[in-house]
């Protein structure tokens, strides 16, 4: 978690976050836990009748790690506004990490804020979503 | 293709109640170990009245209540034919288990690209509290591959 009145610069990176491999467990909890019940993310049949070779992770779930990457950089209370592109599929066995750094200190609004770039990379370097967010500094 | 009279549909309020044993399910399934979104005191030692609706939860709303397939089915689009294209949020205050919700949702417009190959819903949606405050705004961009 960054420091209060921690010095902030444009072109600070964040601290990364590495997950584990994408795995068909990890797709059937997110289903659940999301209400995200498209079997095109579960259901390797489904998938394949729809032209896919394989089930594949919910976009969402990517966002969801990075939003795990911001909210251990600041309190979440402090983001205020945040969006992402999904890029690219993200497959079984990836294994994502999530990264982020500093493109603007701003004054809005009374507070000092930040903007980031954000991103979520597999193995091979593909970034898979890409993004941006405005957190409050402490 | 997409009928482009659903540009400025707005679907029927879907109220949403925050609960926390499903608050701790997303935190588990996303890998989120951060006690506050988890562990009811150390959420309060935070200053939350109990678990935060982490940040990408809300869209829960639209998929447990359906509205959201249910209105992609009207529009003659097939679950197989999906990708998410985008997602955003604001926020504007915190959101926490014991919480009932109300999101609304309109979309805002459709487009092509690639002479209709690919097809772009947009769609807006808002979180209001209790007290009818605006507590978070979000929008999902669909791509559909025809």
């Amino acid at each position: 978690m960054v420091e209060q009145h921690a010095v902030i610069n444009v072109g600070d990176a964040i601290p990364e976050l590495q997950l584990p491999p994408v795995t068909r467990t990890t797709l059937a909890l997110f289903a659940g836990a999301s209400g995200d019940h498209n079997p095109i993310h579960i259901d390797i049949d489904f998938a394949r009748k729809a032209g896919m070779p394989d089930v594949f992770a919910h976009g969402m779930l990517g966002m969801a790690w990075l939003g795990r990457l911001l909210t251990a950089w600041v309190p979440q209370s402090q983001l205020r506004t945040w969006s992402v592109r999904f890029l690219g599929i993200t497959h079984l066995g990836d294994r994502m990490t999530c990264s982020g750094s500093v493109v603007e200190v701003f004054e809005e609004d009374g507070e000092r804020r930040a903007k980031l770039e954000i991103k979520a990379c597999n193995q091979d370097g593909d970034v898979k979503i890409a993004g941006d967010a405005v957190v409050a500094l402490p | 293709m997409i009928d482009k009279k659903w540009i400025g549909y707005t679907g029927p309020e879907v109220r949403f109640d925050i609960e926390r044993g499903r608050l701790r399910f997303f935190a588990q399934a996303i890998g989120e170990s951060n006690p506050i979104y988890v562990d009811q005191d150390a959420a309060q030692a935070a200053g939350y009245r109990d678990l935060p609706v982490p940040p990408t939860f809300l869209l829960a709303a639209d998929l447990d209540s359906n509205e959201l397939f249910s209105t992609l089915a009207r529009m003659g689009v097939s679950l197989g034919k999906i990708l998410h294209g985008e997602q955003g949020y604001t926020y504007h205050r915190p959101i926490c288990a014991g919480e009932s919700v109300t999101v609304r949702s309109r979309i805002s417009d459709i487009y092509d690209k690639k002479g209709g190959a690919l097809e772009f819903i947009v769609r807006d949606s808002t979180v209001s509290n209790a007290s009818g405050e605006l507590a978070a705004e979000f929008r999902s961009v669909i791509v559909v591959r025809n």
